[in-house]
């Protein structure tokens, strides 16, 4: 198997579409013979990630590059960015309008949930400019 | 429990999954939020939800669950049972609501598996 990468429009605000960038890198795993544990975290992971671009920041783009031992999830979006960090990745903190409640998400579980189904995360943002979430999950056990 | 005992007991519409019928569940779940299934949910195969939206159908799939009912009678959009025909789940919809829903299946046996915390 060689690397493989691939680039993903994440369109914002649309409720739809949302999930279909994470739903194609499970299929392409999926087809990679990639063991299915692993295949899990990283679909939830970035599934949780890709809703975030959706409902917080307008949309962005996914890059992703799958190596024989480990995939790489870069989120990028150009939104609102987050102002504090540390303050965001608690369980429970959310500022999800209840409008983005009643479409079921914003219980402020989505940053820790891609905490602890990636081997790394590492989020960097600036207020008025935007994010990127880098995460990494190693399939070697 | 077979996915057409659950159709029985709940008295429940198939809109997609006809095929799925005899395939053999043994845990559920239920939840209206998706960021509570995404966070708490392990080895479930059903999942029961009064949230009526493709996200619904989506984080199902993001899990491995194989077979969604709706309760309280939602009827699932075009673009739900599009979305859960390519993913090859079973979705039904029945008009309990959550609490018998849920009680109806515990009481015949339907575990509530595994969840993490
Ligand atoms: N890409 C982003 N751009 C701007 N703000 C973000 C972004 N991602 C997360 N946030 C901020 O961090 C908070 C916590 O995010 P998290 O994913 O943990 O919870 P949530 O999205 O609010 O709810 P849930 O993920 O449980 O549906 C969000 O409410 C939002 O304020
Ligand atoms: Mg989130």
């Amino acid at each position: 198997m060689t690397a493989l990468h691939l680039e993903f429009d994440v369109a914002g605000n649309n409720f739809v579409s949302a999930g279909s960038a994470s739903d194609e890198v499970k299929k392409t795993l999926k087809m990679l013979g990639v063991d299915p544990a692993f295949v899990r975290k990283v679909a939830i992971a970035m599934y949780e990630g890709e809703i975030n671009m959706v409902i917080h920041a307008g949309g962005g783009k996914a890059v992703v590059d799958i190596f024989p031992d480990r995939i790489v999830i870069v989120l990028e979006d150009h939104g609102p960015g987050i102002p504090d960090i540390e303050l965001a990745m608690k369980d429970g903190y959310s500022t999800a309008p209840d409008a983005v409640r009643d479409l079921g998400f914003g219980a402020g579980m989505g940053l820790p949930n891609m905490k602890k189904y990636t081997d790394s995360m590492n989020i960097e943002s600036t207020v008025g400019e935007g994010t990127t979430v880098t995460m990494v999950v190693n399939f070697a056990r | 429990m077979k996915i057409k005992r659950i159709v029985e007991l709940l008295d429940a519409t198939v809109y997609c999954g006809e095929d799925m019928m005899d395939v053999d569940l043994h845990s559920a779940c239920a939840s209206d939020m998706m960021s509570d299934v995404l966070a708490f949910v392990k080895d479930q195969a059903l999942l029961i939800s009064g949230l009526c939206n493709p996200q619904v159908i989506r984080t199902a799939d993001m899990m491995d669950i194989k077979c969604i009912a709706l309760v309280r009678g939602k009827r699932p959009t075009e673009d739900m049972i599009e979305i859960a025909k390519g993913k090859g789940i079973a979705l039904i919809s029945s008009g309990h609501r959550m609490y018998s829903a849920c009680g109806t299946l515990y009481a015949e046996g339907l575990q509530p598996g595994e969840i993490t915390v």
